[in-house]
């Protein structure tokens, strides 16, 4: 019988096959952050995998930086601002929840279980013109709130939390701390929280890329562009590119300086990606396995 | 991956017992935040969406109307098959180079390059929303596409013809593809690691080469995550809007600005300014929702409660 290694020899189509999707998750990235450095008539004549110039990285930056009096930057705050509050909210919200779900028995618990699977499956898009109308009845649309609290509702979060309890955290050493005279909130604060440290850090991460990245709910609820997160300013500017919208006006963006606002809206999203990489290829499986 | 009966009812008796030591309001105050927000932006709206969809512009009981008036609108017959199409490709993809390609990547000898071409694979994930769609608008315009001479050899070269509705299922597979495998390859990687190594010896050396060993070990204790899979990549499929949103943007409506059902509910409640029969849109895409929910819930087992 062939080893393994002999068998990979004799056939290269696996490898084939891994490097072809490599390229095809990568291609577009490289071809991104080249096309940043190019000018509209090099992103059409040069090879497309070619390096521009920083003379034109510059030209496209100020280009950018002054379409609507740097809305681009005015979006970008916009969305740190949105999304790091609902992060704020979001672990402060599901962390204790998940964890009284685990830990914890009270009446309703059982319900409220099952009302976070069913609501964790059904994603959120579907109730953005319900919400619209129940916010537009509180006189909420149009500020910041209306879409920082519906998305501070994470019941993944609290799922997460909940698995995360149930198998990696020990009760004997709740019952240790309840029975030297812990009360149920000083349980929490100094056994359970310190040790929840990863499943905070998994629900950060996923409630952060959510919130970064939600197009859908602020492009129905925020009415003015100087409100809008980056993802929805993406969509504004598009408008303004004559090759993919022809009746545009004096405004014209060129391709460039939407390739470059694209890397400056995911650049927040890179960085908490290469910094919890190491963290998440382990972390995002930790309790995902029950027994 | 399961643990012995037994073992499973001695853990949920004692944990019931530890439950039942400590009752009392505790519990209540750590969820009360969340139950809040739960109602507010979970249950209100619900309620609100039916309460709509059963109504008229003037508040007045209308029955079955508003989904009458949804069914016979000449755009929804096609978006449920656009949606209907684009969750079959999405799918098969998913599940079929998903699982293909962990089993591959596990085979690799050497950690690094698993290692590597795992990130690699992850990276788009960055690019989730409005972004990957900007991405994907110049990878699919010929003029600036590094795949231009592709394209240009299938016969398309505008932009409009690539868009053009008969690829777009195609098309909105390989940004939600591009963008969501990685995650997938790195959860399914991790659960093919838990198989323990001595079953695959064992296989291996009954005579089992790598194909028999993936269809008969791996890939059936790999179910259950295929099938969390499948049932996330299903809600999130119906749900399809920015990516044809932008697409139609781009395209001056080569792609139709009422292609999925999300969009058209959209147009009802804010072109139209008719929130009833969006409300009603709303309702039927809850209803396949709760239903999924429902059947995942009661039949997989992954979210056995206690």
């Amino acid at each position: 019988m062939p080893t393994d290694t002999k068998r990979r020899l004799k056939n290269p189509l696996p490898a084939v096959v891994l490097v072809l999707f490599a390229v095809f998750f990568i291609l577009p990235v490289v071809w991104l952050l080249l096309a940043a450095t190019k000018t509209d008539d090099q992103l059409v004549h040069n090879n497309p995998l070619s390096f521009g110039s920083w003379h034109a990285l510059k030209a496209n930056w100020d280009a950018l930086t002054g379409y609507q009096d740097n809305a681009v930057f005015t979006w970008l705050g916009n969305s740190a601002l949105y999304s790091v509050i609902t992060l704020g909210i979001t672990l402060a919200v599901a962390i204790p929840a998940g964890y009284a779900l685990a830990m914890t028995e009270f009446r309703g618990r059982r319900f409220l279980l099952v009302a976070t699977l069913v609501v964790m499956l059904m994603p959120s898009a579907t109730l953005v013109v319900p919400l619209f109308l129940e916010l537009n009845e509180v006189h909420l649309i149009g500020s910041m709130w209306s879409v920082i609290l519906p998305y501070s509702f994470y019941p993944f979060g609290v799922y997460l939390t909940y698995i995360y309890y149930s198998t990696a955290v020990p009760p004997a050493l709740l019952d240790a701390a309840r029975i030297d005279g812990c009360s149920e909130v000083q349980v929490f604060r100094r056994i359970a929280l310190p040790l929840a440290a990863p499943v905070v850090a998994l629900v950060g991460f996923f409630s952060f890329v959510a919130n970064w990245t939600n197009y859908f709910l602020p492009y129905v609820l925020l009415p003015q562009s100087d409100q809008f997160p980056v993802q929805v300013g993406l969509g504004t500017l598009l408008n303004d590119v004559p090759q993919f919208n022809p009746t545009v006006g004096t405004l014209a963006v060129q391709r460039p300086e939407l390739a470059l606002a694209t890397l400056l809206a995911i650049s927040p999203v890179v960085l908490v990606f290469l910094f919890s990489q190491r963290y998440l290829v382990g972390g995002m499986l930790a309790g995902s396995i029950k027994d | 991956m399961t643990s012995s009966p037994p073992q499973n009812a001695r853990a949920s008796a004692a944990l019931a017992n530890r439950r039942a030591v400590w009752p009392g309001r505790a519990g209540h105050g750590f969820v009360a935040a969340y139950v809040v927000l739960l109602v507010a932006f979970g249950v209100v709206p619900t309620v609100y969406a039916i309460y709509f969809a059963f109504t008229d512009s003037g508040n007045q009981f209308a029955g079955l109307s508003n989904f009458i008036s949804v069914a016979s609108d000449f755009r929804f017959l096609p978006a449920i098959g656009h949606v209907a199409v684009y969750l079959v490709c999405w799918l098969a993809s998913l599940v079929v180079f998903v699982v293909g390609l962990t089993l591959l990547l596990h085979r690799v000898a050497s950690q690094g390059v698993s290692r590597a071409l795992r990130f690699v694979y992850y990276i788009p994930g960055a690019l989730a929303g409005a972004a990957s769609v900007m991405v994907w608008l110049f990878m699919l315009d010929p003029t600036v596409s590094p795949i231009g001479f592709l394209l240009r050899a299938m016969g398309f070269d505008t932009f409009g013809q690539v868009v053009a509705p008969g690829n777009m299922p195609i098309l909105l597979t390989m940004i939600a593809f591009w963008t969501g495998a990685g995650g997938w390859i790195v959860v399914m990687y991790g659960a093919l690691n838990n198989i323990s190594p001595e079953i695959i010896e064992a296989a291996r050396i009954d005579g089992a080469g790598p194909w028999q060993i993936a269809r008969r070990i791996q890939i059936p204790l790999l179910r259950k995550w295929i099938v969390y899979m499948v049932v996330l990549a299903f809600a999130g499929g119906t749900q399809l809007f920015v990516e044809p949103q932008l697409l139609s943007q781009a395209s001056n409506g080569v792609a139709g600005r009422d292609y999925s059902l999300n969009q058209l509910s959209y147009d009802f409640a804010f072109q139209n300014n008719n929130v009833n029969t969006a409300a009603a849109i709303s309702v039927e895409l809850l209803l396949v929702g709760l239903c999924v929910a429902g059947v995942f819930v009661a039949r997989s087992g992954f979210f056995d409660a206690d």
